[in-house]
């Protein structure tokens, strides 16, 4: 262990790097903001989404972080929820994780908008019978209650509330992500979405994405301060992770079959599985192998339990898995051409009964990543002027508090 | 089988529902309370007395006619491209059975549906369905979530993703906006029919037939009652306000 522990960015004295993380964000961010108001000013027409494929890349980027952001509060969950110690040791980190990624994924989400102008009247007038609307809602009250969660943790006054705010937060964005699934849930006329799965398997990928996320950042944290990170802790993670992305496997698997039980289904489940070109390729390599098997096969590898790099390794295969899986389910869902009249071949000037084709432009790629960015940039500032770090060893914080 | 589809659906909108009254309870009823007090009433200007509906007969849509598509580009102002970013409101539809190999051709347009899946899920409001059964984008509240053009079986919607000169000012349309067939509501208010129906008319094909269906001595309402109609996708249960005759 290293001897000279700082509990936040500051203390270390690190500015170069720190300001050089900014500058990388914030470029990054500059490109997202051009992108938003080229296409502002001409339209989604410089995008790859067209009447087809309404919904493109920033949406399998931002739904990836939506999710993975209800995810990653399962750390701190396990912590005041079921009381480990380990786990509270990572709240902090956790709650403000579920903060920043969800912001990255809203700020995609309204930056891809047709009148991003309108903000104020999508937070206005709601259709309460819209799951969306609920979503924004949800949305809305992630943050009051996350961002409590979080004060109960670094204000000592607060501490009688630690716990059944955390509760709170734990059913609601159990909530959130039932609600984030919905979304594909209600689409019921597209053979792609019509499974009452999608709620419950959208809760069990948010554990596994949310847990990945959380791991790298944690990594990253670690390698700044020069800390090693302890044994159990490492196998603890490792092991959570396995049964998230395991868990993961089986629910698509069951997806699937389920799918293949319904005669009706036969022709979108033999487009996806097997003729479907990118999509099939992005679903068996991307979302099973590289998010699925290949991470579980380096957590249980021997070297495992002494490298904390092959878990880091792991979680990042889960993390591009996810977003194979997103672009699978989103885009895939809508290339698949819709069947208005079963039993008969469509055609028409408005490529009906054709499988859509979908490629992004630059522009809403810069668009996409933007997500990324605005959580990258909210969360290397965050962790450096306030104490966010996972501290193991310390037995005695107090010392430092309130040195913000 | 529809009606169970229809009580799942519901199922799922009850329980969702009940977990947004809890949301808003506990965010602050404020939220709740400024939504409740701006949304609008869509039954401004239209009675529920009627409801608009068309009948296309496919037997005597004619091949290669594509006059129908014509005549809704000039009235709302489309350009007539057909790029896969053009707007499109009414399509001529060739389908073709799987193992008897019979054609029919029809034009595809918004059903206008009793139970629109589209209002259903757009979070603003925007979508909305007129007394009379016309289903409408209020082009000031859309903010093109595109949430509905996922949601229509009949992908009868369309994004606007360029910007937009020349309009008809009896029609507002623009960028960043979704749009779809309005029935020509300008001209139903005014006692006419939709273009498209006036242009089959015009051709002598006759194949499209628009009126009250509330109304048993429209001529629509009649026909209903003497021939077979198909519901495109009647296992949704949307009760289209647009069938077929012929298939
Ligand atoms: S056809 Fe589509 S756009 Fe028209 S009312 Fe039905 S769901 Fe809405
Ligand atoms: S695109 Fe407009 S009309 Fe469609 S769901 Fe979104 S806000 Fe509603």
């Amino acid at each position: 262990m290293a001897n000279n522990i700082c509990l936040n960015q500051k203390e270390c004295g690190k500015s170069t790097g720190f300001w050089l993380l900014l500058t990388l964000g914030g470029l990054v961010m500059l490109g997202t903001l051009s992108a938003f108001f080229f296409l502002e000013h001409h339209g989604h027409i410089k995008t790859g989404m067209t009447n087809q494929i309404v919904w493109g890349l920033p949406h399998v980027f931002a739904v990836f972080l939506i999710v993975a952001a209800s995810g990653v509060l399962n750390v701190a969950s396990i912590g005041s929820v079921f009381g480990k110690k380990m786990y509270k040791a990572r709240a902090r980190l956790s709650a403000l994780l579920a903060l920043t990624i969800l912001s990255g994924g809203l700020a995609v989400l309204v930056l891809d908008l047709g009148r991003p102008d309108r903000l104020i009247v999508a937070m206005t007038y709601y259709n309460f019978k819209s799951i969306f609307a609920l979503n924004m809602i949800f949305y809305n009250g992630f943050f009051a209650i996350v961002g409590l969660y979080l004060l109960t943790m670094m204000d000592r006054k607060l501490k009688p509330w630690y716990k059944p705010i955390g509760m709170l937060a734990f059913l609601w964005r159990l909530a959130l992500t039932t609600a984030t699934g919905s979304i594909f849930g209600f689409l019921v006329a597209r053979a792609g979405y019509n499974s009452a799965l999608y709620a419950p398997m959208f809760i069990i990928y948010s554990f596994a994405y949310g847990l990945a996320c959380f791991i790298v950042v944690q990594a990253a944290m670690y390698k700044w301060n020069d800390i090693e990170i302890d044994e159990a802790v490492l196998c603890r993670l490792k092991n959570l992770l396995a049964t998230f992305v395991a868990a993961a496997l089986y629910f698509t698997a069951v997806l699937h079959l389920t799918n293949l039980y319904f005669a009706k289904q036969w022709d979108f489940e033999r487009f996806l599985l097997s003729d479907g070109g990118i999509y099939t390729l992005l679903f068996w390599g991307g979302q099973v192998m590289l998010g699925g098997f290949l991470p579980l096969l380096l957590i249980f590898s021997p070297g495992a339990r002494k490298q904390p790099a092959i878990l880091l390794i792991a979680a990042l295969l889960v993390i591009i898995g996810g977003h194979a899986q997103m672009y699978v389910t989103i885009v895939g869902g809508q290339a698949f051409p819709l069947d208005m009249f079963p039993g008969y071949a469509e055609s028409s000037s408005f490529f009906d009964g054709v499988v859509h084709a979908y490629s992004p432009s630059v522009w809403e790629m810069m668009l996409a990543v933007g997500g990324i960015a605005t959580t990258f940039l909210i969360t290397t500032v965050a962790v450096r002027v306030l104490k966010f770090l996972p501290e193991d060893e310390i037995k005695d914080p107090s010392s430092t508090v309130g040195q913000h | 089988m529809s009606e169970s589809m229809n009580s799942k659906l519901e199922d799922r909108r009850d329980f969702l529902k009940a977990s947004a009254l809890v949301a808003g309870v506990a965010v602050g009823p404020g939220v709740l309370f400024y939504g409740i007090a701006h949304s609008r009433s869509p039954e401004e200007g239209a009675s529920s007395k009627q409801r608009w509906g068309m009948l296309i007969d496919t037997t005597k849509c004619a091949v290669g006619c594509n006059d129908c598509v014509t005549a809704c580009n000039t009235e709302n102002g489309l350009s007539g491209k057909t790029g896969e970013q053009d707007s499109q409101w009414i399509r001529k539809l060739n389908i073709k059975h799987l193992q008897t190999g019979v054609e029919h051709n029809l034009p595809m347009l918004c059903q206008h549906c009793e139970n629109p899946p589209c209002v259903d899920v757009c979070p603003t409001g925007a979508s909305m369905k007129r007394a009379d059964g016309i289903v409408l984008v209020d082009r000031h509240i859309c903010i093109g979530c595109r949430y509905c053009m996922m949601a229509c079986p009949y992908k009868a919607r369309s994004f606007v993703h360029e910007p937009l000169t020349e309009q008809n000012p009896e029609v507002p349309r623009g960028k960043g906006c979704v749009e779809s067939c309005t029935f020509c509501v300008q001209r139903v208010d005014r006692d006419e029919t939709p273009a498209c129906v006036e242009a089959c008319t015009a051709s002598g094909h006759q194949a499209m037939l628009f009126g009250d269906l509330n109304n048993p001595e429209s001529d629509i309402a009649k026909a209903m009652k003497t021939v077979a109609t198909t519901e495109v996708r009647a296992d949704l249960g949307l009760n289209t306000g647009v069938r077929y005759q012929g298939i």
